[in-house]
């Protein structure tokens, strides 16, 4: 494993096209191990999945990617930037890093056009009638236009997670991390949310998606990751992944996700 | 196989449930326990309205000008009308009443159209009378400049002196307690050690020892010939005291907020003063209108305690009226109509408030 893992880091940093870099990153809450001894290279336009049984520390992961957690041991490296406690560089990779939370997180004071501009205007510093044609624009992409002045609360919850994923859109990320986006949604919603995604995904966009969608997974991902007790246990491209599992513990996980 | 359905016609409700009828046996008579309760009530009124009514209307005197005048058996406004003006203006200066007549029609100005739905430029005006007003209201009331006259605090008096010292409460105390709000909620320890210190001791001093402390014993403290004026250390004492209420009651504000919020705003890379501005406290603040508004209130009912260390406000004014030989038996009188100007300021904030509530809800609960 660690030999792989050199060797994972040694090649990316040659080629130098790496969008995140971790190395040996470990974090603990109060006493409890979290996350261990985490490597992970995502290249430039790579799609990532990253499943687990819940309590596996795969958005714990994800969300130290963007600060929303801090880690403890190892460094993590975002778009060349490394991040420390240093408030200005977690400002710098947080503007090109989007989110979308389980919970969606929209605004609720705050109208539907209103949320996508607010970044924008308030971060890029850009003009409000620049910020909203942009906006307008990624609402058509997720095909909800007419709903710009609506309030969050208005809307279906796979209508806000769209409005949610156009919202991170509109700050045009490089990166985008998905924390189990379709986790709060009823069935007849998950599907018109992971169209926006793999749309998004036949763009190029760099995505890293924790989610239990194995569909997804097999239609869009480079890679699939398979995290237990705060380890990466198993990667692999999604064929093998799914067809040859080398772990016990990704067998397990698999038989008991895609039984039903 | 081609029979169609007719849909059948709406019948009107019954009439015992809509209506005058239906209001009452709903509301008043739906259980033995109610139709109890109603009789009581309405034999409680039976015997209180036609006394209250007498005295306050019926057998009082309106027209007059000395206490000679009062004649009949029932109340003597005659007293409110002949002390009006101290009432309003304290000792102000009589030459100078229309400095604050001034006043009270910008305060009018300012104030009416916040309760009027869709009045143009209605939040410019509101914000021209947080920043601007309070600067003409100082110029004109204390003079001293532009040729005015210049009027000591100490003739400040009555109403005006009510209002100047809730005005200044209610504006410098809200910004103190979201600063504080936040500081205690704060990671850097010095500043949340100092905010929860500052807190809890203004918040465990009862405001009388506060205004007294301000008022005999700051000056204790000073060195010699340093002195400052009363009504500005009661101010002081005020802001200080209503800040920290007003800090926990947006702390409750801030609590309520979803973790989620937070994230968000962090995770579009907003600094901290822009996420608070922007996401946290517009919703944290409409949270806690009810709150806020509770602190308003009291602190506008607390502006009476200043009468302890000497300042004359409203109903220290209409005390000291029924207080003098020239006026004897009228202390009902007065402390009706004090009770009832109170009443009047507090009830337009409660009801601005709940105006307000409805304004900003975009939960769409339901």
């Amino acid at each position: 494993m660690a030999k792989t893992t050199a060797a994972r880091t040694s090649s990316s940093a040659k080629t130098g096209d790496a969008a995140i870099e971790i190395i040996n990153m470990n974090k603990w809450y109060g006493h409890f191990h979290v996350l261990k001894n985490i490597n992970l290279t995502v290249r430039n336009g790579e799609r990532i999945v990253i499943c687990g049984p819940s309590g596996s520390g795969k958005s714990t992961m994800i969300r130290c990617i963007n600060r929303l957690e801090e880690h403890q041991q190892g460094q993590i490296i975002v778009d060349g930037v490394e991040l420390t406690n240093d408030l200005k560089h977690i400002e710098q990779i947080r503007r090109e890093v989007g989110m979308v939370f389980q919970h969606f997180n929209l605004f609720p004071h705050l109208t539907v056009l209103d949320n996508l501009t607010l970044a924008p205007i308030w971060v890029r510093k850009m003009s409000k009638a620049k910020a909203e044609e942009i906006a307008m624009g990624y609402l058509e992409r997720v095909k909800i236009p007419e709903q710009a002045d609506k309030y969050p609360g208005q809307l279906s919850g796979g209508q806000q997670q769209r409005v949610a994923i156009a919202r991170s859109l509109c700050m045009s990320p490089k990166i985008m991390l998905f924390d189990e986006p379709t986790s709060a949604l009823d069935p007849e919603m998950i599907k018109e949310v992971l169209d926006t995604m793999i749309e998004l995904a036949q763009e190029g966009m760099t995505m890293l998606c924790v989610t239990h969608e194995m569909g997804f997974a097999k239609t869009v991902a480079d890679r699939v990751i398979f995290m237990d007790g705060g380890e990466i246990i198993e990667e692999n491209e999604p064929n093998a992944f799914f067809n040859k599992p080398q772990n016990e513990r990704t067998k397990l996980f698999l038989s008991q996700i895609l039984a039903h | 196989m081609a029979r169609t359905h007719t849909p059948l016609p709406d019948l009107p409700p019954p009439a015992s449930t809509i209506g005058m009828v239906g209001w009452v046996r709903t509301n008043l008579l739906s259980t033995p326990l109610n139709v109890v309760l109603t009789l009581a009530a309405i034999y409680l009124l039976y015997i209180s309205m036609p006394p209250l009514i007498g005295w306050a209307i019926l057998d009082a005197d309106f027209h007059g000008s000395s206490k000679d005048a009062c004649t009949s058996s029932g109340a003597c406004w005659v007293f409110i009308k002949a002390r009006l003006d101290f009432f309003i203006y304290g000792f102000y200066p009589t030459s100078e009443y229309w400095r604050v007549n001034i006043l009270y029609v910008l305060l009018a100005i300012i104030i009416v159209p916040q309760f009027i739905s869709n009045f143009p430029r209605k939040s410019w005006i509101g914000i021209a009378g947080l920043t601007i007003f309070p600067v003409i209201a100082y110029i004109l009331l204390a003079g001293g400049v532009f040729g005015l006259t210049s009027v000591e605090t100490n003739k400040w008096g009555g109403l005006t002196l009510t209002l100047v010292i809730s005005f200044v409460g209610i504006v410098a105390a809200l910004p103190i307690g979201v600063l504080l709000a936040l500081g205690r909620r704060s990671d850097m320890p010095v500043i949340r050690t100092m905010c929860v210190i500052f807190i809890e001791i203004w918040r465990g001093v009862p405001l009388i020892s506060v205004l007294f402390m301000a008022s005999v014993m700051l000056p204790l403290f000073l060195p010699e010939g340093v002195n400052f004026n009363k009504l500005l250390r009661a101010l002081i004492g005020i802001v200080m005291f209503q800040s920290a209420y007003m800090a926990e009651v947006i702390r409750g504000g801030l609590q309520a907020i979803p973790k989620g919020q937070y994230e968000a705003a962090d995770a579009m890379g907003l600094s901290y003063w822009k996420s608070m501005s922007l996401i946290i406290l517009p919703q944290a603040l409409k949270l806690v209108i009810p709150g806020i508004v509770n602190t308003f209130i009291a602190l506008f009912k607390d502006t009476t305690l200043v009468l302890i260390i000497g300042l004359l406000d409203l109903l220290r004014t209409v005390q000291a009226a029924y207080e003098s030989p020239e006026w004897p038996d009228v202390a009902a009188e007065g402390l009706i109509f004090a009770a009832f100007v109170f009443w009047i300021f507090c009830f337009s904030m409660s009801r601005y408030s709940q105006d307000l509530e409805k304004k900003l809800d975009t939960s769409h609960k339901n």
